[in-house]
């Protein structure tokens, strides 16, 4: 999951690029754009669900 | 390679922006006191020796490496070329700051600012790995932090770089723009944080067996509100600094740039004691505090750009956002920062770095510049979080970087420094209130 997590992270990052370079547009880049920070909320979401499970030794 | 121009700088302009770099080093001192203030008793002397070591870890290894892959703009840079557009991506100068002469040029006084910055910028993951983090691991994170992931990004910012090059190749606006070091600082320090309280773990006793955090209060209010004041001042020059060399902002415009930081931080200290109050029936002088800081952080990167009124708006909606994003860090995703440095850094950072895209106003009508900061923001998340996790995922892989269980019960004071910071009237207890 935390692998999925941080791919997840990359690839938003780079829809994010792709949108700029790409496209002509500045409402199709911002869409797309926003959609990479989406991918990548997502992604933190994966991270963040695989490290809050507790240690079991907590007293 | 490409190599633009040196961009020239006055005498007038070069005085008074070494006094500003000069008032830096109290961000440094007043973010220790917070990060002791706001962790135990029993390890506030590792935190305060930890802080000094981190600074001085971080400084060297700047310069040994850090400079010559940060750069500046005019200094030899490596470049990838995209669709015909050539962009830098890393500098190439020389290490340990060959053929550099430090003559009160823009390079110098980027490099004085910098030396401190990234100290500044290492401190931060500190708070969030606050009594837990060993201080030999602490130190070894820091050299991969101003040695690699804080040049990088700040060659994309302030070097030159690709980030500061999307206005010129891809016509967003004027590139991605933080004169003051919300993202290349803060935001950058605060994911770094994010990462070691992931790879750390929560502290023993944080959480009881069915996921409820138990309150850790911080060990002196004092120490953390004086560091506030600290911190003021040390952001006053930061980001006068940071607006001559990085912004192009004449000396008489620097007024400015302490009016903005000073009613961001203003509106955002009493926003979160406000908030604090209605919450819980009494403002809650941590979170009061992480709301002034939050809102220093948030008005660095525009703080040469935004009128006024917008400077003392960021600062609201930043302690908004860090008051409650604390409390969901620690209740809903366990992440256990007790310096709340997460919230208050990255997530504080990543709000001024959008609120240039929102308020600033240009001189030209150059359209985009909100998309260059949002890109900005999906370059952080996206690669700067990623990289920071794995150099220090792999660095706990061959040198554990949380203390034994035993130190930390002893406390990091006794166990790894051999004397406690209050030996005479300190009195440890494992019975905290559990919510």
């Amino acid at each position: 999951m935390k692998v999925m997590g941080f791919l997840l992270l990359l690839a938003g990052w780079t829809i994010g690029l792709a949108a700029i370079v790409l496209l002509g547009s500045a409402s199709r880049q911002t869409g797309f754009v926003l959609a990479g920070i989406g991918v990548e909320g997502l992604g933190l979401g994966l991270i963040a669900r695989a490290h809050s499970v507790l240690p079991e030794d907590e007293e | 390679m490409t190599s633009p121009p040196i961009p020239a700088i006055s005498e007038t302009t070069t005085v008074l922006c070494i006094l500003c770099i000069f008032l830096v080093p109290f961000a440094c001192a007043g973010l220790a006191l917070v990060n002791s203030g706001l962790g135990r008793s029993r390890s506030s002397a590792h935190s305060m020796m930890a802080s000094l070591c981190v600074l001085a870890v971080a400084g060297l290894t700047y310069f040994v490496c850090g400079f010559s892959w940060q750069g500046f703009v005019g200094l030899p840079a490596h470049s990838f070329t995209v669709a015909g557009r050539a962009s830098s991506w890393i500098a190439a100068s020389p290490f340990l700051l060959r053929g550099l002469e430090l003559n009160g040029s823009s390079v110098s006084l980027a490099l004085l600012l910098q030396i401190v910055s990234v100290g500044l910028a290492a401190l931060i993951p500190l708070g969030a790995g606050t009594d837990r983090w060993r201080l030999s691991a602490a130190s070894a994170s820091t050299v991969l932090f101003a040695g690699w992931t804080y040049p990088l990004f700040a060659h994309w910012v302030w070097g030159g770089g690709w980030l500061a090059q999307l206005g010129i190749n891809y016509g967003l606006g004027h590139g991605f723009i933080d004169a003051g070091g919300s993202s290349s600082i803060h935001v950058v320090g605060g994911l770094t944080a994010l990462s070691m309280a992931w790879i750390l773990g929560p502290r023993k006793g944080k959480y009881s067996s069915n996921g409820l955090p138990a309150a850790i209060p911080g060990h002196n209010g004092v120490l953390v509100l004086f560091g506030c004041s600290l911190l003021w001042v040390g952001f006053l020059g930061l980001n006068s600094a940071g607006a001559i060399l990085f912004a192009r902002l004449e000396p008489s415009q620097v007024a400015l740039v302490g009016v903005n930081t000073t009613l961001a931080a203003s509106t955002a200290a009493l926003t979160a004691a406000i908030v604090t109050r209605i919450r819980f029936g009494k403002s809650d002088a941590s979170i009061t505090a992480n709301g002034w800081v939050g809102g220093l952080v948030a008005s660095s990167a525009g703080c040469a750009l935004l009128k006024p009124a917008a400077a003392a708006l960021v600062g609201i909606v930043a302690a908004a956002l860090i008051t409650l994003a604390v409390e969901r860090f620690e209740f809903d995703l366990k992440v256990d920062d007790p310096g709340g440095a997460v919230s208050v850094h990255a997530l504080g950072g990543i709000w001024g770095v959008l609120a240039v895209g929102i308020f600033a106003r240009f001189s030209d009508r150059a359209p985009g510049q909100f998309r260059a900061q949002l890109i900005g923001v999906a370059t952080l998340v996206g690669f700067v979080l990623p990289l920071a996790y794995v150099l220090n995922w792999l660095l706990d892989r061959v040198y554990s970087q949380r203390v034994a269980p035993e130190g930390e019960r002893q406390g990091l004071d006794l166990h790894e420094l051999g004397a406690d910071a209050y030996p005479e009237f300190v009195i440890h207890t494992e019975e905290y209130i559990q919510r």
